[in-house]
């Protein structure tokens, strides 16, 4: 095959996933955030403050680290980590975020608004509205909110306002819901920065543009520092903006196997999981079509992961595609294979990493050793791990 | 003719506005659903809107999300939502029902299954809340071959040109929401919702129905000045709440409002 991928469609369509599935207030706004991003993605001067920003504040490129003592350990591979845990706020979200508000200052928005999960993209979302003088309304699951609140109190310190939901679950996807009940009640001045590549489009393809940095400096890290393309991408998939920031850049390079890692919580048999790839089955939620899980009546199900970030029932629907056109494979890690990723990756290189980023690590440790010592996988270190202190020591009975 | 376009055509004849009830079908239990719709067609309504619950009811404001949450916790489903409309065909021919929702539960059941089941339950009509003209197209030539209407929504910022598109692709009638918002909430303002039904009728001949911030007899009568039906949900549903532990009466207040509501209309 030699023609260059080449994805979405004008529509926004991911062969049967993505699309625009939303209610008719929201088609405006769609079909304008649509415009301004097809013409400021052209824009030099945009993309040079782009640039700037990413270079002097957020603090890319970020290193492309060989984790040596790591590699040998496992027998295998030669493990490179992307170290996106060094951004600025502490993971890849703020690639996005800065490059969404720049939008939204553009187009003339006063008010940001997201949704936020572990809280990553809410803190993200804070700084650079911070930064830019925007007004910012987070919105978040309650549960959330009650086990992520070192990350509530940073957004408030940031100026944010922090909207607690009490709808449904009262995790991320109520978080979505209530955002978008926002955004359809405030159209006129208000940007919704979505923090993962799902959401209607022109979200899926705006967001991975914004996060194919990750992909691009790997790439040329790899090649400047290795002299050839790695043999395989492994990352971890809740929405999936990091691995598709990662991927995206490789995706004509039949060579390179990518390899996207789902959040299998208790377990995929239990039901107790938050694995759509691997485990649900196509449906549309958020805005686009893209594997979900849902009961026989599509009704959405409760998801479980150790990782707020990956709690998530959809996936971007490009990795919906990827997986059912074979270029990508999707895997799943249970709570408790994660939790030995991060401990091994903190022991052996002493880089602690995100529950999220915890999860590609496990898989790593899965797959170096069945690789020879002259093959190369780059892991996507997508966050570090600070955030995740209460809930690992609560997990391991030790009381902080 | 549908049974929709028999029945607007008949109101246009005497003058009429048609007044249409929105609940969810199985709030707050399965059983309030089908005898609930009875009373309402005794008290004079045109068009019933079943909703048909979802988890997450992104356009909805806490009122009918709240509804959606009592149904799902007593396992309602599409399924059991065509079989309350079978039901209700038993002994009501000429009242036509039109399906509220999102398009998840459809794509579940699949776009084909639904449309035979939703014919052999003798559905009317079929919106879809997320489900725009161009996600629809599939999904709406299967309803219209079966005689079913697929309706859509305009807002106050859709342009001439989106109008025209739900004029070519919907039938039955085009539901207006009157604000930016969220079901049930605040108020819609009189003179924005008669200037943009000015640049509506413009754009098509369909009935237009107004929904979204109809609470009382006098939103009703002033909203019927403007369009061709009057759409209360949240404002049921609020009477549904507030009797919990009391469906008879919950019904009853349901049945007031909307006696008031058609009382106020006709005197328009």
């Amino acid at each position: 095959m030699t023609e260059k991928y080449n994805m979405p469609d004008e529509r926004g369509h991911f062969g049967p996933y993505g699309g625009m599935f939303v209610a008719e207030t929201l088609i405006p706004p769609i079909q304008e955030l649509n415009t301004a991003y097809q013409q400021y993605l052209q824009d030099p001067e945009f993309i040079a403050e782009l640039d700037a920003d990413l270079q002097h504040y957020v603090g890319r490129p970020s290193p492309l680290y060989h984790a040596e003592r790591w590699s040998r350990e496992l027998g295998g591979a030669q493990i490179y980590l992307k170290r996106e845990d060094l951004n600025h706020t502490g993971a890849h979200k703020i690639n996005n975020t800065i490059g969404q508000a720049l939008l939204a200052k553009r187009m003339g928005k006063t008010r940001i608004i997201a949704e936020t999960g572990a809280g990553q993209h809410g803190v993200a979302t804070a700084t650079v509205a911070a930064r830019l003088g925007l007004e910012c309304v987070v919105y978040m699951g309650a549960v959330d909110v009650a086990r992520q609140s070192l990350n509530v109190y940073r957004m408030k310190l940031l100026g944010a306002k922090v909207v607690a939901v009490e709808s449904g679950s009262k995790t991320l996807k109520d978080a979505l819901n209530e955002a978008l009940r926002d955004w359809v009640t405030n159209v006129d001045n208000t940007f919704y920065i979505i923090g993962t590549v799902a959401g209607p489009h022109p979200y899926p393809a705006m967001v991975r543009d914004f996060q194919t940095i990750i992909g691009r400096e790997a790439k040329q890290q790899c090649l400047a520092q290795v002299g050839r393309l790695p043999d395989a991408l492994v990352a971890c998939v809740g929405g999936g903006s990091n691995a598709i920031g990662l991927f995206y850049p490789f995706i004509d390079d039949r060579s390179v196997k990518i390899i996207g890692v789902e959040a299998a919580g208790d377990g995929v048999e239990t039901g107790r999981h938050s694995a759509p790839l691997c485990a649900g089955r196509p449906g549309v939620l958020h805005g686009n079509r893209t594997y979900l899980m849902e009961d026989d009546d599509g009704e959405i199900i409760e998801t479980h992961s150790i990782s707020a970030g990956l709690d998530y029932p959809g996936v971007g629907p490009e990795h919906a595609w990827l997986k059912d056109t074979g270029r990508a494979e999707y895997v799943n890690i249970t709570d408790t294979e994660a939790m030995a990723g991060f401990h091994a990756l903190t022991r052996m290189e002493g880089i602690i990493p995100a529950l999220e980023s915890s999860h590609a690590m496990a898989y790593t440790m899965k797959l170096a050793p069945t690789m020879s010592k002259d093959e190369i996988i780059i892991v996507c270190l997508s966050g570090r791990g600070d955030k995740d202190m209460q809930t690992i020591a609560q997990r391991e009975g030790i009381e902080l | 003719m549908s049974r929709l376009a028999a029945t607007f055509e008949a109101l246009a004849e005497s003058g009429r506005k048609a007044l249409i009830p929105f609940i969810t079908a199985g709030d707050p239990k399965p059983d309030f659903t089908l005898p609930m719709m009875h009373a309402m067609v005794e008290a004079g309504v045109d068009v019933i809107e079943l909703g048909i619950p979802f988890s997450d009811p992104m356009a909805d404001g806490p009122v009918i999300q709240r509804a959606s949450e009592r149904a799902l916790a007593h396992k309602m489903s599409l399924r059991r939502t065509l079989t309350i409309v079978s039901e209700f065909r038993r002994t009501n021919q000429h009242t036509p029902v039109v399906l509220m929702g999102y398009v998840n539960p459809i794509e579940a059941m699949g776009y084909e299954d639904f449309a035979n089941a939703a014919q052999r339950a003798d559905i009317d009509g079929v919106l879809t809340v997320d489900l725009p003209p161009e996600e629809a197209e599939e999904c709406s030539a299967l309803l219209k071959a079966r005689g079913i209407d697929p309706i859509f929504l305009l807002a106050p910022n859709s342009s001439d040109e989106r109008i025209k598109k739900m004029d070519a692709v919907g039938s039955g009638y085009l539901y207006y929401v009157s604000l930016k918002g969220v079901t049930g909430a605040g108020h819609l303002d009189v003179v924005d919702v008669e200037n943009k039904l000015n640049q509506i009728r413009g754009n098509t001949g369909l009935p237009v129905a107004i929904g979204f911030g109809v609470k009382d007899a006098q939103t009703a009568k002033t909203v019927a000045g403007l369009g061709d039906g009057v759409v209360v949900g949240s404002a049921l549903i609020s009477k549904i709440e507030a009797n919990l532990d009391d469906q008879e009466r919950a019904k009853q207040d349901i049945i007031k409002l909307l006696t008031s509501m058609r009382q106020a209309m006709d005197s328009v």
